[in-house]
């Protein structure tokens, strides 16, 4: 009984009494173009001075032999950041391309892939690169700590629509 | 109109040959190994290289650049194999798989010792690999001029995060070491790169840089820049591109005695958009 005890009581302890919850929507934009395949969009924080965490990267991970990990260097800012030195895919963060529409997707502070927040400035970060298409980077900053919730929206001009953070602390 | 320097006394037979038929065209002024693309996501990425001489820098214009000295080094320091090698009239084409994580180093090096003497009356010259010389010049060569040569002519291809295992130097010709990783660039950002001659700093040397695209403009729009005491020099990239980096070097530090010292080290770098 020790043995189970032991470790219930430590996640008790470590857990803080209730996680943030960010929630992060984009809107696909519909586009009158040829060719249209939906887009590679990478989610990422970026810590002022700090590190970068990948929350979501949606590709074609469907394609046999893992060829959609090809086009995956498209979304420079990321691939940079923090993609080039993953091995993907990546549980709970690999995901598969959504089509146009509105999305959205709930995190929480303290659970893979958000770790526990240290005070500081972050930048939201939303990157959209599409075969045949272009690439865009759209950016929320907030500060951590919150006093209380914070929205924030902000919209592509191209390859992204609105991309909104609601944070509940 | 042929920007190709070549030693003055040689005819234009012999400076073909030299240009043309040793692995790195020794003598040119502007060869390059082009990538098609430098930085790479996934396990099994390929990448298709040019190798040229050409006037305009990544046209292939002039005359292909035999791919037979060209080596791929592996992250791990291991040979990686060129693939589906081409020569056509102007350019050479090969692949590269790219099976480990990490920075490939496409280069082709090579050094060599130019003689000239006098015997008889005429001047002989004899040119070939650094250890054969002193078999091949006589002993009492009268007027004895040699030129010790290091030609060194690279690009770089990323897999995954860059890694700098294949920077580590031999100690041989001019060599680059990175300060920024060459696979790293971004327009409007500094990179700095050192410069090493047979491993010590290669101090107050001319780094030329030009960008690729030049049949589309009518300047060379070159950018120069000087190594400092630590053979580090730094280029603020204007927008993105690719470019070709040269620096070239002659002194008197030879390891053969009373011999001129020529080095060379020419890259190409890719620079992405921010």
């Amino acid at each position: 009984m020790r043995s189970l005890i032991a470790p219930a009581l430590l996640v008790a302890l470590v857990l803080p009494a209730s996680a943030a919850e960010l929630t992060i929507s984009v809107e696909i934009p519909r586009l009158n173009v040829a060719e249209y395949h939906r887009p590679y969009v990478a989610f990422w924080l970026e810590q002022q001075g700090g590190s970068t965490t990948t929350l979501a990267v949606w590709y074609d991970t469907k394609l046999k032999d893992r060829e959609g990990e090809k086009w995956l260097k498209d979304m420079r800012q990321w691939w940079r950041r923090s993609g080039r030195s993953l091995e993907m895919p990546v549980d709970g963060v690999s995901g598969a391309t959504r089509p146009v529409g509105a999305h959205s997707f709930t995190l929480r502070t303290g659970q893979a892939p958000l770790a526990e927040l240290a005070p500081g400035d972050y930048t939201l970060q939303v990157e959209a690169a599409r075969e045949v298409g272009g690439r865009e980077v759209v950016s929320i900053p907030f500060s951590w700590p919150l006093d209380g919730a914070f929205s924030n929206s902000a919209a592509g001009s191209q390859e992204l629509g609105t991309v909104r953070l609601d944070i509940t602390p | 109109m042929i920007s190709v320097r070549l030693p003055r006394r040689l005819t234009p037979a012999l400076m073909l040959a030299a240009a043309f038929s040793l692995p790195l065209a020794a003598e040119a002024h502007r060869a390059w190994i082009l990538p098609a693309a430098t930085s790479l996501s996934s396990d099994d990425a390929w990448v298709t290289f040019d190798a040229a001489i050409s006037n305009d820098i990544f046209h292939p214009d002039y005359h292909a650049m035999s791919a037979a000295g060209i080596t791929a080094t592996a992250p791990d320091g291991s040979e990686a194999p060129l693939e589906n090698i081409h020569t056509g009239k102007h350019r050479s084409n090969f692949d590269l798989n790219l099976t480990q994580r990490g920075t490939y180093r496409i280069s082709s090096a090579g050094k060599f010792v130019i003689a000239s003497w006098e015997e008889n009356g005429e001047r002989k010259r004899w040119r070939g690999d650094a250890s054969q010389w002193r078999a091949a010049v006589p002993a009492d060569a009268a007027d004895l001029r040699i030129t010790e040569s290091a030609r060194r002519l690279e690009t770089y291809v990323t897999a995954g995060a860059p890694t700098e295992t294949v920077f580590k130097p031999g100690n041989n010709g001019l060599e680059l070491v990175p300060v920024t990783h060459p696979n790293d660039l971004f327009a409007g950002e500094e990179a700095t790169f050192q410069l090493l001659i047979d491993g010590k700093p290669a101090a107050a040397l001319t780094v030329e840089v030009i960008a690729g695209g030049m049949r589309y403009r009518n300047q060379q729009d070159e950018m120069t820049t000087t190594t400092d005491q630590q053979g580090r020099f730094s280029v603020t990239w204007p927008a993105a591109g690719m470019y070709w980096l040269n620096a070239e070097l002659e002194d008197d530090q030879a390891s053969i005695p009373n011999a001129t010292r020529r080095a060379s080290f020419t890259g190409t770098f890719e620079v992405l958009p921010q």
